[in-house]
């Protein structure tokens, strides 16, 4: 048996009100290469974080055993030094600087005063070459295509002296031939003794490249399978991933009568804003009916967000193109104004980031969409104000002393509840809601999940984003898979499982 | 205990501002309440006012600044002169055509910044460099003098007592007998109402501490300003421009998207509102206030010369951050504007009464900007923590 390399024993992690690791255990023997496969936000990017040092040492409970000894990692320059290198799923490279500038940023050659050019590009060709790129390490960053950049990071830590590579999906952004030249690479490292940990969700990538695969699920590891001892599928993968119980989480939705179709879009195509020539939707087409909740899923980066928020008055995405039918009839929405007044509303993701003005109180959060309609001569009403906001508090059930409060003060499902009062007060017909229960406990989701029971009791339509599968299956009549920017398939809530829509995911990521 | 240090810190700068000003009453035995400190108060610090009103509009957008108001208030000079005093253009058509001039350049500067996305700081820039440059060209690096008494009279005047009291102005006093009852009638009715409809309100003590304070500083200055020959039209324009724009800032719909912006660009924009345009008014607004302030001091030297308006747009951001005004956008009061422009205007004019050199003077004035920043964000901090 060869020798373990890394060991991480009983790590776990809490962040404020959620354990994102419970106990996890991983052993890497030296020389292979390791998959760590999970849905998102199982906690395989905060393990590789905790082993790399981007959370220190004295944060986290448990031990990381690194060639035979402890590791108190507290910066992540502390982790290079002993030669584990982390590749994030996010380029970091510097566009405007040439390549060789790049791979040694934090590193650079010669002395601290004086950095020796002449031997940072030798060097930087030398690494290049070992990563099969015949670029000049002086030609820029960002004349080179994305295929090559990874290539570059791989070059860049192999110049930090790596021997334990770690990369985070590292295929996400590219295409076919690419991903197979990079996977093709790491199994060449391997022969030669490298170390590497590889995080995807690209299940037949990991089926090819990887002799281990540990699933982790919910922050805890599921079980480690080795290739070379036990028959791996991707069906056997999926099971490990999802294998949970569907149990009395979401509430029964009684007697709601499903309507005519109430949006519709067709061949809905939308192109990247900084690289136009990327479509980031591709002839996609859905509609919703009222009364009816459908679910989108699909994994990050498939285009959800991305519709959701072109569809909402162009607010993502350039050339866009397609219809859209809201109520039977044809509409071209410009602005988000536009889309607010033809009664679509769009629940972002990212609630603190595009979503609410923390440092403002709750009542100015619940009226912004709408300040109009409480403001005679644009001249706010503030009784009227103060009585919105307290209608709709006690409507949600938002937890908070006042809603003189600032949202900021507020927990992550209260915040929610704030959003979600902001757009029922917009009175929507047609209400988008992206990840409408990210980073909120058990507790408040049971309580967003009623709150969507009465908007489609009410006769509105919800489309509701989720990349939880037992909440899709849970609340969706039914159900798009997205992947790629592409509808992969659409399942009605009987025939749906969560290894019917991972293994659609999986097909159509092949490209088949 | 908690309480009582609740409202030292909401209060905080009022009460330096009146520590402030009887240090300088000690310092300066007695002469800091004389009634020619009043008047010169409000005839050295109006201008300030006016800007910091604008600039507090740009801040409040993120803590966006316009660096190009002193030269602006230079530039406008050089054309007003020109008009008026050269060409001998009658005083309402040249207050017009500088008013234009201010339009375009706020569309200009404005569009750039809103629209073409170009940092507020560089575009400003350009034109703190270029007006500068302009008006000194425009004057041929000489001043113009005298401004038509009509002009002058318009700032530098004051209002004629209709009464004819005898050293005291009485339709001075009157004044501020008037605002007094008006200011109290308003804050009983605002508690009142919301009494009434059974709404949060503050205590009835806190209400009348704040209207027997706010009414003694009413008086003093009308029996202060009554001695030094009434009502300065300075204070006139002042007072309507604060009041219009504490208006609109805190009761209409345009006001609290300046906020909002500051707080969160991108869920204001995705709320439907169009941000690009209150960037675009922010620009605009304040080129229309710099050139009301640029006749301040037009007529305040009674001549247009190169210099004028040097470092007031610095005048204007100090007076909004030691008001409270957020450096970072989305928070910040009119009121609070004006007692930070107040506090600054204090602290000059006791220097001054001191004979304090210019340069300690500048030293001083650093060191409470920072001061005030410190003490902010300290502040903030404190408050998320609870």
């Amino acid at each position: 048996m060869a020798k373990i390399l890394l060991e991480m024993k009983n790590i776990t992690k809490t962040f404020p009100g959620v354990k994102a690791l419970d106990n996890v255990n991983l052993k890497v023997e030296e020389g292979e290469i390791h998959a760590l496969v999970g849905e998102n936000g199982a906690g395989k990017s905060t393990l590789m974080n905790v082993l790399s040092g981007i959370y220190p040492y004295g944060t986290y409970d448990g031990d990381i055993v690194y060639n035979g000894e402890v590791c108190k990692f507290n910066k992540i320059k502390d982790s290079e030094e002993k030669g584990i290198v982390i590749i994030h799923q996010e380029l970091a490279l510097i566009p405007y600087m040439t390549i060789g500038e790049n791979m040694f940023l934090g590193n650079e050659r010669g002395k601290s005063a004086a950095i020796d050019w002449n031997e940072t590009y030798g060097e930087a060709d030398k690494y290049l070459k070992m990563v099969g790129l015949s670029e000049s390490s002086k030609v820029l960053v960002k004349d080179i295509g994305t295929g090559k950049q990874q290539l570059v990071e791989i070059a860049k830590a192999m110049a930090k002296h790596a021997k334990l590579l770690i990369l985070d999906e590292p295929t996400s952004s590219l295409n076919e031939k690419d991903s197979q030249a990079l996977l093709d690479l790491l199994l060449k490292f391997k022969k030669e003794g490298m170390t590497s940990i590889i995080i995807s969700h690209k299940l037949n990538e990991v089926a090819y490249v990887a002799d281990k695969i540990t699933v982790i699920r919910d922050g805890s590891t599921i079980e480690t399978m080795d290739k070379h001892t036990t028959e791996i599928s991707e069906d056997r993968i999926i099971q490990g991933m999802v294998g949970r119980e569907l149990t009395d989480r979401f509430p029964k939705r009684h007697d709601v009568k499903i309507g005519d179709i109430n949006m519709e879009v067709k061949n809905w195509t939308v192109h990247h804003p900084l690289y136009p020539e990327r479509k980031v939707c591709d002839n996609v087409s859905i509609n919703v009916r009222k009364g009816e909740v459908v679910g989108i899923s699909g994994l990050m980066g498939a285009g959800r967000t991305e519709l959701a928020m072109s569809i909402f008055g162009q607010s993502y995405g350039t050339n866009i193109s397609g219809q859209l039918y809201l109520d039977g009839k044809e509409v071209h929405l410009k602005t988000v104004k536009q889309a607010i007044q033809n009664k679509l509303a769009y629940v972002t993701e990212d609630r603190k980031g595009n979503g609410l003005v923390l440092t403002n109180p709750i009542k100015i959060n619940t009226t912004l969409a709408n300040l109009d309609s409480i403001s005679p001569r644009k001249i706010i009403d503030k009784d009227k104000e103060y009585q919105v906001a307290e209608e709709y508090r006690s409507k949600l059930k938002t937890k908070c002393p006042t809603v003189e409060q600032n949202v900021g003060n507020l927990s992550g499902g209260n915040q929610q509840k704030v959003l979600l009062a902001k757009w029922m007060f917009a009175d929507p017909d047609v209400l988008i809601l992206d990840e409408p229960t990210r980073g909120i406990d058990v507790g408040a989701k049971y309580e967003i999940y009623c709150i969507i029971n009465d908007l489609v009791a009410a006769g509105k339509s919800v489309v509701m984003i989720s990349s939880e599968l037992p909440e899709v299956l849970g609340m969706s009549d039914r159900i798009y898979i997205m992947n790629e920017g592409k509808i992969a398939g659409e399942l009605s809530s009987e025939e749906a499982t969560q290894e019917k829509i991972m293994s659609i995911i999986v097909n159509s990521g092949k490209g088949a | 205990m908690k309480k009582t240090i609740e409202i030292l810190r909401k209060h905080t700068m009022k009460i330096v501002l009146v520590l402030i000003v009887i240090f300088f009453s000690v310092m300066t035995k007695g002469q800091m309440f004389a009634a020619s400190s009043f008047q010169a108060l409000i005839a050295q610090n109006a201008y300030v006012f006016v800007l910091a009103t604008g600039m507090l509009m740009c801040m409040l957008t993120g803590g966006n600044i316009d660096l190009s108001v002193g030269s602006f208030v230079c530039f406008i000079g050089a054309i007003g002169g020109i008009m008026m005093v050269r060409g001998g253009m009658s005083v309402p058509m040249a207050m017009l055509l500088m008013i234009g001039a201010g339009v375009i350049y706020g569309i200009v500067e404005g569009f750039l910044i809103a629209y073409i996305n170009i940092p507020p700081w560089i575009a400003t820039l350009a034109g703190y460099l270029a007006f500068r440059g302009w008006g000194t060209a425009l004057l041929n690096g000489a001043t113009i003098a005298p401004m038509p008494d009509g002009f002058i009279k318009m700032f530098n005047g004051s209002v004629p007592d209709l009464f004819g009291g005898a050293g005291l102005n009485i339709t001075c006093i009157l004044v501020g007998v008037i605002a007094c009852v008006l200011f109290v009638i308003l804050q009983l009715k605002g508690r009142n109402d919301k009494v009434k409809r059974g709404y949060e309100s503050e205590s009835m003590t806190s209400v009348v501490v704040r209207c027997v304070l706010v009414c003694a500083v009413i008086l003093l200055f009308a029996y202060k300003l009554a001695q030094a020959g009434g009502i300065p039209n300075n204070l006139i324009w002042v007072a309507v421009i604060v009041l219009i724009y504490n208006f609109i800032t805190s009761k209409t719909t345009i006001g609290r998207y300046f906020y909002t912006i500051g707080g969160n660009v991108e869920a204001t924009r995705l709320s439907g509102i169009d941000t690009k345009r209150i960037f675009f008014l922010a620009y605009l607004n304040m080129a229309v206030l710099t050139v009301i302030s640029a006749w301040m001091t037009m007529a305040r030297l009674s001549a247009a010369n190169p210099t004028a308006g040097t470092n007031y747009e610095m005048d204007a951001i100090s007076a909004c951050v030691v008001g409270g005004v957020s450096a970072y956008g989305g928070s910040g009061t009119v009121f609070g504007m004006v007692i930070g422009a107040t506090l600054i205007g204090v602290i000059n004019l006791g220097m001054s009464l001191m004979s304090i050199d210019a340069n300690w003077q500048k030293v001083v004035k650093g060191v409470v900007l920072l001061a005030a920043v410190v003490f902010e964000i300290m502040n903030n901090k404190e408050k998320t923590k609870e």
